[in-house]
This record gives structure tokens, C-alpha cells and sequence, in this order.
């Protein structure tokens, strides 16, 4: 539903959509009957153009005054292509484009690729390099948690929070940057290892960062979580229970949110997560609030992961003996990771030549989103820029 | 000692035995004050909005504007001002022109207008109505016209959406923000602005100074907070929310149009401040020094300008320092809010009041 592929003639508004089995004619206006009165319907678009909105993403809001009635999100301002493209590159040609699903964890993106390839070939990993590996992603996901509670402050008009979030998302970058060089799209992780081993000095900036990050959780519950107004906004809505949340395909701290203790890093282990010691927040209220309180306790979770890996880290070989030209055998394999999203699944077949034969990404925000109307209805408009915040969309894994 | 009105009689005096009618003074008297207040909102709009820059980014372990002009970009609202000049201006096609056009007009001259009532300092006030402070909440709560005015012409949902929440948010807020300050007008048995100074001469116990604040801490409150949403100011600032409805109201609006609803934004901020210095925390009064060379009834003058706006700006940094701190409200919490909370609270406070200086006197 939705892909935007041809422009509708004729109609009032010039928005690219595919009308077949749309719910609502777009551009006519819809009568409805209201108290004896023949009055207009109200829909407002919410975007692709839209502060809140998180990139592309474009919300059709059916409105009763200010409460929603009906939602519909439409996706595709930013496909590209993604799982074709794969299919005509060589394995590990693949990997910086992981980088531009979701932009703002690569490193998770790069690790659940090469795992998925490394699987196919069962291939293993050197000991360093799984390490480099979890302490990369851990980091990544705080990164990428903190991205999350800024913006999700500045959906609730609370700016300074977002200052903050960016001032300890920047020392994650600058190490990020010290070890690939990069500051977004770091396509660090190779099939078989890692790229570089770690600069010098670099376990001691981290460990650094991670004392200074630590008391900065209860700075931010200074600002926001302890803060009344904050907590009366997000309580009790987008409310999705356990079931539904099943039902609906949500992953990561969706679900976590939603009681239900699952987590891959501990239910199905991949890499090294079994050797770590950390809790998995749970939270049982099902709305925004609960979603809030998994992420910021999971970053404290993986601060625990790091230390931990930091300590274990042991010396030796970061890649393991590759051939030149990696053609896995034939076959298909499907890996799931947590990224920090959620379930983030790589689907590969592999023909046994250089090149994917198919490759299919299981996005977590796109299953995410998907229980977007589920939630929105009823809701008030206000509601829905938290609501759609608490999901913590990227665009570029949506679209892929 | 000579008030600003006794100087103006001397100048009709003055006038009328020259043989000018007296249309002629009165509009000259009319077009400098006017003139005068116009360019103090330019210039306080501008450091204000400097300032909040300035403080938001202290709060946000940023620096603000560091570059215009050189000592710490105090040239940034004047060049941002000239900016805003020099856009080009937009007006939608599908919009009501005539409306469109007037609409940020009408909110500047509620924001304007009640500047008349405000005393600066002793005997400095453009008129001294005597019901001053009844016409000030009247004429400030004109604002909305123009807010609704601008939200429909634009013809468009957002700024349609922010309008409703504004009037709605604005009806609310009325009734609480009127109450809260009826308590201090009983005290002082007036509600002229320069008579309800006069009434917070002395101190109470002898030590205290004689601001209502202090007897009608419940209504200073909860006029304060009213006050905020009557600026549209975070935590009440929903009919601008700019991560839901972009920018609410004004969405459409571009260049000077714009500009000119964001200098009454900060020239009402500057009236409610300017309402709370003068009922609750005793107006231009302050401790003064005599000034060698001039005489006493001037130097209190002077030093009462000064207070007067040490007391009001301090109130704005509060509603700045609130805006960095807190987050939105919802809408239904805000009518709650005001109905639940705040209109109860104003009711009880006007009630003890009542009784206290019924039992009293």
C-alpha cells in the first residue's frame, strides 16, 4: 500500500500514490453527517515534510477536531533499491550499503549482515574480533538510544534534552570515528573480522566515556523522566498489549515495553551476548511510557555489556584466514539480531557464486511501524508525535 | 512632584493660548508616545529574544549567537531583524488577503495597546485610567482575534488547528488570569495601575516591603502561570507546537508578517510582566539613593525605571528559563488544567481574601 509510483491526474492534491486500494478517495472531500449538519471531513497530512516525522515518512490523519480517527502511514519517499542492489554485488560489496539502512546504528547493521554471510559459510571468528564486535554494537546502540530520547524530547517540545542526548551521542561519534574513520556510515565490520583493530589509547578514551556516561542517566531523570509534565504526557497512550504486539510482528523494546521479556541477545545468542552478564528491562504498561523507560535502562544495560567486554577483551588476530574471493557455499540462511530497534533479520540464498542470489532484509522498523494505526486511533493529535517517537522509526530501513 | 499627564495639561495650556485647536496637541502628544513605545517594544524584543537565545543556550551547554557584531553576537536580532526585512513576502494564493494581511497587525496592536496603562515610574505612565488593569487583561486578550484571524485566512489545517487551540487555550486561561488578579484589587481597593503602586508603599511587619506578593502568593502563582498561556509560552505553548502542528498559526506567514507576530510574542511577554511587577511585586518601587546634582523626586524616578524593569525582566527570565526546562502539554491537560486546578484555586483565593478583610476591618 502506498508505493509511490504513479501521479494521480485530476485529482485536487498532486501527491504521488497509488490510489487502487486506498481507503480514502485523496483529494475528494468526504461528506459526513455530524449532529443534523452536513459538514466536511478533516484529514491533514503529517508530512514527508514534517518536523516530527523523523525523515520521509508521510501520515494521512483523519481528524475528529483534535482526535485522530483513522491513520495511515505511507512509506517509499526513500527506497532505493536496497535488496536488489545486493543481488548484483559481490559479498562483501554489500556491506557499506547495510550502512545506509538504518543510519543511525551501522554498526549494528554491518554486524548482523557479516554474521548472516559468516553463517552461510560457517565461518568463525576470531576471538578479538567477536569482542571488538559486541563492544562496537553496545556502543552503537546507546548512540543510537540517545538520538532517540533527543528527538523524542523535541517531539514534546522539551529541546534541552535533545542538547544533551547530542552532546554524549558526539563522544560515541568521535570514537566511532577514531576507529573507522567515519562518523555515520562506518562499514567497520568484514566478513571474517573487523577492518582495523582498535588505535591506541582508544580502550582508555572508552572507558572514559563510559564513567562519564554513566551519572548522565540521572541527569536526563532530572530533566525529563522525573518531570511530571513529561511523565502525564506519555502515560496510557499507544497502548498495544502483549498479544497484539505479537500479532503485529514488533520487536525490541516495542515488545519489551509491552511485558513480554524477549530479547535475542539472550533468547536466541548470537556472537559472544551469552558471556555477558546484563538485565533485560521489562516494562508492563504497554504505552509510550514503558517504551521510554526500556530504552533508557537498556542503555545502562549496555554500558554494563562494554565494561564487561572491555575487561574479557583478549589479544590476537581481528580477521580469520579468508579466501581471496568469498563464495559461500549453497544454501540459505536466515540470522536475526537485536539491533537497536529490534529484530533485525538478514535472509540470504546463496547460488555458491560471488554474488547473493537473493537477499531480503526483516526490518524492525518497518514491523514496528506497521502497528502504527493500531495505536494512533482515538489518540489525540498531540499524542501521535509522541507515539510515533516512541516507535523510533528510521526511514532508511523502512524503505530499504 | 510632575506626572506625565500634568505635563501634558501645561502643553494644551500652552497650545490652546496660541489658538490651536486642540486636536493638534493631543495628536502630536499621541504620535511621540506612540513613537516612544513602538521603538522601546523594537528594542526590548530584540535583547529579548538576543537574550533568550543567549539563555537557552547557557542552559543547553551551548553558546548562543558569538559571531555578529563581535561581543557576544549582540548584533544578532538586529541582523536577523534586517533579514526578515529584505524577504520576500509571501502570501498564499488560496488565502483571504484582506484578513491574511491584517491579522498580524491586529495582534501587534493588542500587544501595543496595552502598554498604555503600564507605569514605568513615579507619575510616568501614559494614562492612568482608573480601571487601568481591567482594560489592560481586556485589550492583551485581544491577541487571539488576530491569532484566529491569521489561522483561518491562511487556508490551511495546521494553522487552523493551532487557531482552535488558541482560542480555546485563551477562553480558558481568562478566567483564572481576571480572578487571580482580583485579589490584590481588593486589597487595594483600586484598579488603577498607578494607585495600586501607591497601594504597596511601606512594609508589612516592618521589614517586609508591602508587595501583594507576598499576602496573595496563591494568585501571583497562578497569574503567573495563566500568564504563560497567554504568551503561548512552553509548557502552554500549543497553539504553535511546532513538532505537531509546524508552526501553528503563523505557518504561512514569511518576512516582515512574520517578524511582527514574533515582536508581539515578545512585547506581550514584556505585558505580563510588566502586569505582575506592578500588582504583585510592588512596581517601580525599590530601595533609591538621592543623585548628587538632581533633584530627589528625579532621582526616585530613575531609580524606580530601574527597578521596574529589573522586576519584569527577571519575570521573563523565569518564563525563558521555564520554556528550556519544560516540555508541551497536552491539550485536554491544559483545559484541565485551567479548569480543574486553576479556576478552583483562583475561586478559593478570592474567597479568603474576601472573608479575611471582611473579618479585619
Amino acid at each position: 500500500m502506498g508505493a509511490p509510483r504513479r501521479r494521480v491526474r485530476g485529482a485536487e492534491s498532486d501527491i504521488l500514490m497509488d490510489t487502487t486500494n486506498l481507503p480514502i478517495p485523496i483529494g475528494t472531500t468526504v461528506m459526513i453527517e455530524h449532529a443534523g449538519e452536513t459538514m466536511e471531513e478533516m484529514y491533514v497530512n503529517m508530512g514527508p515534510q514534517h518536523p516530527s516525522t523523523h525523515g520521509v515518512l508521510r501520515l494521512l490523519l483523519k481528524l475528529d477536531g483534535e482526535v485522530i480517527t483513522d491513520c495511515i502511514p505511507y512509506i517509499g519517499y526513500l527506497h532505493r533499491c536496497h535488496e536488489k542492489i545486493a543481488e548484483n554485488r559481490t559479498y562483501p560489496q554489500v556491506v557499506p550499503y547495510t550502512d545506509r539502512l538504518d543510519y543511525l546504528a551501522s554498526m549494528s547493521m554491518n554486524f548482523g549482515y557479516v554474521l548472516t554471510v559468516e553463517r552461510l559459510m560457517g565461518q568463525q571468528v576470531p576471538a578479538r574480533a567477536e569482542h571488538m564486535r559486541v563492544i562496537l554494537a553496545e556502543l552503537q546502540r546507546i548512540a543510537s538510544h540517545l538520538l532517540w530520547l533527543g528527538t523524542f524530547g523535541l517531539d514534546l517540545g522539551n529541546f534541552t534534552i535533545f542538547i544533551y542526548c547530542f552532546r554524549e551521542r558526539e563522544m560515541i561519534l568521535d570514537l566511532f570515528e577514531a576507529v573507522s574513520g567515519q562518523r555515520l556510515n562506518y562499514s567497520f565490520y568484514r566478513i571474517g573480522g573487523m577492518a582495523f583493530d582498535f588505535p591506541d589509547g582508544w580502550l582508555d578514551n572508552c572507558r572514559a566515556f563510559l564513567e562519564w556516561f554513566k551519572p548522565r542517566i540521572p541527569e536526563y531523570d532530572a530533566l525529563v523522566t522525573d518531570n511530571i509534565l513529561f511523565q502525564k504526557r506519555i502515560q496510557g497512550i499507544g497502548v498495544i498489549d502483549a498479544k497484539s504486539a505479537v500479532d503485529w510482528g514488533l520487536s525490541g523494546p516495542m515488545l519489551r515495553a509491552s511485558g513480554l521479556k524477549w530479547d535475542l541477545r539472550r533468547n536466541d545468542p548470537y556472537s559472544i551476548y551469552d558471556r555477558f552478564d546484563f538485565a533485560i528491562p521489562v516494562f508492563d504498561t504497554c504505552d509510550v511510557w514503558a517504551r521510554f523507560l526500556v530504552r533508557r535502562q537498556e542503555m545502562l544495560e549496555s554500558v554494563k555489556i562494554i565494561e564487561q567486554a572491555l575487561d574479557q577483551l583478549p589479544s590476537g588476530e581481528i580477521t580469520a584466514k579468508m579466501p581471496k574471493t568469498i563464495k559461500p557455499p549453497a544454501g540459505q540462511v536466515y540470522v536475526r539480531t537485536e539491533s537497536p530497534r529490534g529484530e533485525l533479520g538478514f535472509y540470504l540464498v546463496s547460488d555458491g557464486t560471488p554474488k547473493p542470489y537473493r537477499y531480503k532484509v526483516r526490518s524492525p522498523a518497518f514491523c514496528n511501524l506497521s502497528a502504527l494505526p493500531v495505536m494512533m486511533k482515538g489518540c489525540l493529535v498531540a499524542d501521535s508525535v509522541a507515539i510515533l517517537g516512541s516507535i523510533d522509526i528510521v526511514l532508511g530501513e523502512i524503505d530499504r | 512632584m510632575i506626572t506625565f499627564a500634568e505635563l501634558c495639561e501645561q502643553m494644551y495650556a500652552v497650545t490652546s493660548a496660541w489658538g490651536l485647536p486642540w486636536l493638534v496637541p493631543t495628536l502630536v502628544v499621541m504620535g511621540v508616545v506612540v513613537g516612544v513605545i513602538i521603538a522601546y517594544i523594537s528594542v526590548a524584543s530584540m535583547f529579548m529574544i538576543w537574550w533568550e537565545r543567549k539563555i537557552s543556550a547557557h542552559i543547553q551547554v551551548r553558546f548562543g549567537p558569538m559571531r555578529v557584531g563581535g561581543w557576544h553576537g549582540w548584533a544578532q536580532s538586529i541582523a536577523d531583524g534586517i533579514k526578515l526585512l529584505l524577504k520576500e513576502d509571501i502570501i498564499p494564493a488560496r488565502a483571504d488577503k484582506v484578513v491574511f494581511v491584517l491579522a498580524p497587525m491586529v495582534v501587534f496592536a493588542a500587544a501595543l495597546a496595552g502598554y498604555v496603562t503600564i507605569p514605568w515610574a513615579p507619575g510616568l505612565i501614559v494614562k492612568d485610567l482608573n480601571i487601568g488593569l481591567l482594560y489592560m487583561v481586556a485589550i492583551s486578550s485581544l491577541t487571539v482575534v488576530g491569532i484566529i484571524m491569521a489561522g483561518w485566512s491562511s487556508n490551511n489545517k495546521y494553522a487552523t488547528l493551532g487557531a482552535m487551540r488558541s482560542a480555546a487555550q485563551a477562553v480558558s486561561y481568562e478566567v483564572p488570569l481576571v480572578l487571580s488578579l482580583l485579589g490584590p484589587v481588593m486589597l487595594a481597593g483600586t484598579m488603577s495601575m498607578g494607585q495600586l503602586v501607591e497601594a504597596q508603599g511601606g512594609t508589612w511587619f516592618g521589614f517586609l516591603p508591602r508587595w501583594f506578593v507576598f499576602p496573595q502568593v496563591v494568585a501571583f502563582l497562578v497569574y503567573f502561570t495563566c500568564a504563560l498561556a497567554e504568551c503561548n509560552r512552553l509548557p502552554f505553548d500549543i497553539p504553535e507546537a511546532e513538532s505537531e502542528l509546524v508552526a501553528g498559526f503563523h505557518v504561512e506567514y514569511s518576512g516582515m508578517r512574520f517578524a511582527i507576530f514574533f515582536l508581539a510574542e515578545y512585547a506581550n511577554m514584556f505585558a505580563v510582566a510588566a502586569i505582575a511587577t506592578t500588582i504583585f511585586l510592588g512596581g517601580w518601587r525599590g530601595p533609591w539613593l538621592p543623585i548628587p546634582g538632581l533633584p530627589a523626586e528625579v532621582a526616585r524616578g530613575l531609580f524606580g525605571l530601574v527597578w521596574f524593569q529589573v522586576k519584569c525582566y527577571f519575570l521573563i527570565f523565569v518564563m525563558m528559563w521555564l520554556r528550556w526546562t519544560l516540555n508541551r502539554m497536552r491539550v485536554d491537560q491544559l483545559m484541565d488544567f485551567a479548569w480543574k486546578v486553576l479556576l478552583p484555586i483562583a475561586f478559593a483565593n478570592l474567597i479568603v481574601t474576601g472573608l479575611v478583610l471582611a473579618l479585619w476591618k
